[in-house]
């Protein structure tokens, strides 16, 4: 660790992790109502768990996000960091904030919430993923403009390079895009038309651009190849990102009663998604055989390499699937969808998260390089149970969605959702059975932080 | 490779990106020209905006889809009205839970004869919307 202000980012890291087993536990609940019906009602109706699975999910990645950018940005701007006071008071803001929000899902029921929290004044609520508080969304405004001025000052006032501009335009666009959550009409096309310039120009988005950066800082640190080679990869990744997944955006808008012409635009640019994803599993490969060091965190390596494969099969693989209109046509809204979702955030979000924090936290605690040889087999473990845990549950979910899509809209008497879901539960019940595993890799993953006695000697 | 330069790459991006953004802003102002032919906006009574607060209000999107979006835990409600009529969404919303052991629980939403009837307005309104054809059949 060069700046001293970088240790904010170890907050982060860890209550990102915190509320990642959070999400998983959440998962799990879900995943056993799924095969048993009743599991933990009336204390937590499905709905409720997957809120808050789901906000667990986005809100423990933008504080990797966050962190990860608190950590990089002095390191690219050479300087302390604008405002190292600011950043622990929005920690604490944006972790009370998270807090509440989650006990108000599990404590009232939902229709309460929106009455105790004013949503009839500016009906923002009830959406998915943007079920939160309008309140909550409010404070997320306020939080992720307080972060920007401070990682843009710091940029501003130090060393600029194509990673930490790129970062900032990301972080800029996933602030930007989120004010579209405050627009609710009544009109149900409208309002779905523009949840996806939020969800969407996220996810395939500016996301992107942030993921790229990330993976980028990391290479150039675990393989000492020169930033001109790593930054005209960088730029050729997120061009291709932007200019295939902005009209991409139109993969939503074949069935929610937007003009048919989308069939043909989303198709045809949505297919092409998988390309950045693909360049950047080249890309990753490439610098790492290209290595100018030997870098002795082997695990970051290892999860670096990992969520450039896994982004590729679940977000571009799994997502050019069921992208093209013909084939959505039957697919939509059915577990094919939700197989693309598990792998597409666990392969690009999670991983580069973990691969940022693999990096940094032995820094952070204060470890001369990284982390010792138990303590990294530890996280090689967690590594390949997690990644294949979430491999199966994909592939479960995706012989799910397969059969439910035949039994309930191909076949020639059609069953019902309810009698379709019957005949696929063995595949909901080997889902739960990955789930399970996934969260052993999640134990041994926070294991591998306590490891004693094991500080890391160069042979 | 060579004489692709770092500047060459940036300017693809940053080009690149601003160009496929405009195209994505002049479709969306076309979509916006064309979409009250499909979305029977005019239909939208003040009961039809209610039941869409009623249908956010109770997170019914948390386990059902609609138009194919939401949770894949219950049934397709884009096109309900058409798959089981007014009475009996009414009435199965009311009956809720089914207490049958094992099987997925609806919640009791303790929601008035009038809110009932608009949620069935906003789900009607919902099912004649002009959305391709979707979903395949009538089972959702």
């Amino acid at each position: 660790m060069n700046y001293s202000s970088q240790s904010v980012a170890k907050l982060y890291f860890i209550a990102a992790i915190g509320l990642f087993v959070g999400q998983i536990l959440f998962g799990l609940i879900l995943g056993t109502q799924y095969v048993i019906g009743d599991f933990l009602f009336p204390a937590i109706p499905f709905n409720v768990a997957r809120m808050v699975h789901s906000n667990l999910l986005i809100v423990w990645l933008l504080f990797g996000f966050m962190g990860s950018a608190y950590f990089l940005v002095p390191e690219e701007a050479e300087r302390e960091l604008y405002s190292p006071l600011l950043a622990k008071i929005l920690f604490w803001v944006f972790l009370v904030a998270g807090a509440l929000t989650i006990v108000g899902y599990l404590s009232v029921p939902y229709a309460t919430l929106t009455k105790i929290t004013g949503d009839d004044l500016l009906p923002t609520m009830g959406r998915e993923f943007l079920e939160q508080p309008t309140i909550t969304k409010i404070g997320i405004v306020i939080v992720a403009l307080g972060f920007l001025f401070n990682i843009g000052m710091t940029i501003l006032k130090g060393r600029k390079t194509s990673i930490s501009l790129v970062l900032l335009t990301g972080l800029v666009g996933l602030a930007v895009f989120f004010l579209f959550s405050f627009y609710n009409p009544e009109n149900l096309v409208l309002d779905k038309y523009f949840w996806w310039w939020v969800v969407h120009l996220w996810v395939e988005g500016v996301w992107e651009l942030i993921l790229g950066a990330i993976l980028a800082f990391i290479l150039i640190k675990l393989t000492g190849v020169d930033r001109e080679v790593i930054d005209k990869w960088l730029y050729v990744i997120i061009a291709m990102s932007l200019i295939t997944g902005l009209i991409g955006t139109g993969h939503h808008f074949y069935w929610i009663g937007t003009p048919e012409y989308w069939q043909i635009w989303g198709s045809v640019f949505s297919a092409l998604e998988p390309i950045p994803f693909f360049m950047m599993a080249v890309f990753a490969f490439n610098m790492v055989n290209k290595r100018r060091r030997e870098h002795p965190n082997e695990v970051a390596t290892l999860w670096a390499l990992g969520t450039s494969i896994m982004s590729f099969l679940g977000a571009g693989v799994w997502g050019f699937l069921h992208t093209l209109a013909p084939v959505n046509y039957y697919t939509h809204g059915t577990q094919i969808t939700a197989a693309h979702g598990h792998m597409a955030f666990y392969g690009a979000y999670v991983m580069i998260v973990l691969s940022m924090i693999s990096y940094a936290m032995p820094l952070l605690r204060g470890k001369a390089i990284c982390n010792g040889r138990k303590s990294q087999t530890l996280e090689k473990w967690a590594f390949w149970l997690m990644t294949i845990s979430m491999v199966f549950i994909t592939l479960f979910l995706t012989g799910a969605g397969i059969l439910q899509v035949w039994l309930q809209r191909i076949a020639e008497t059609p069953m019902s959702f309810m009698e379709t879901q019957d005949q696929i539960a063995i595949f909901y019940w080997l889902r739960l059975i990955s789930g399970l595993f996934f969260l052993v890799g999640l134990v041994v993953y926070i294991k591998s932080f306590f490891v004693k006695n094991d500080e890391f000697v160069p042979t | 490779m060579s004489r692709f330069t770092q500047n060459s790459s940036r300017n693809l991006f940053y080009g690149g990106s601003l160009f496929f953004f405009f195209v994505l802003i002049g479709l969306t102002f076309d979509t916006m020209g064309g979409l009250s032919k499909r979305d029977h906006r005019e239909n939208i009574t003040p009961q039809v905006a209610h039941g869409k607060r009623i249908w956010e209000a109770n997170n019914c999107v948390g386990c059902h889809t609609i138009m194919g979006e939401g949770a894949y835990f219950a049934p397709e409600l884009g096109n309900v009205y058409a798959r089981r009529g007014p009475d009996f969404i009414k009435g199965w919303i009311q009956s809720q839970p089914t207490g049958v052991k094992g099987r997925r629980q609806m919640p009791q939403f303790h929601l008035t004869e009038e809110e009932l009837d608009a949620i069935v307005a906003f789900l009607k309104w919902t099912g004649e919307i002009n959305n391709a054809k979707w979903p395949p059949n009538v089972e959702g």
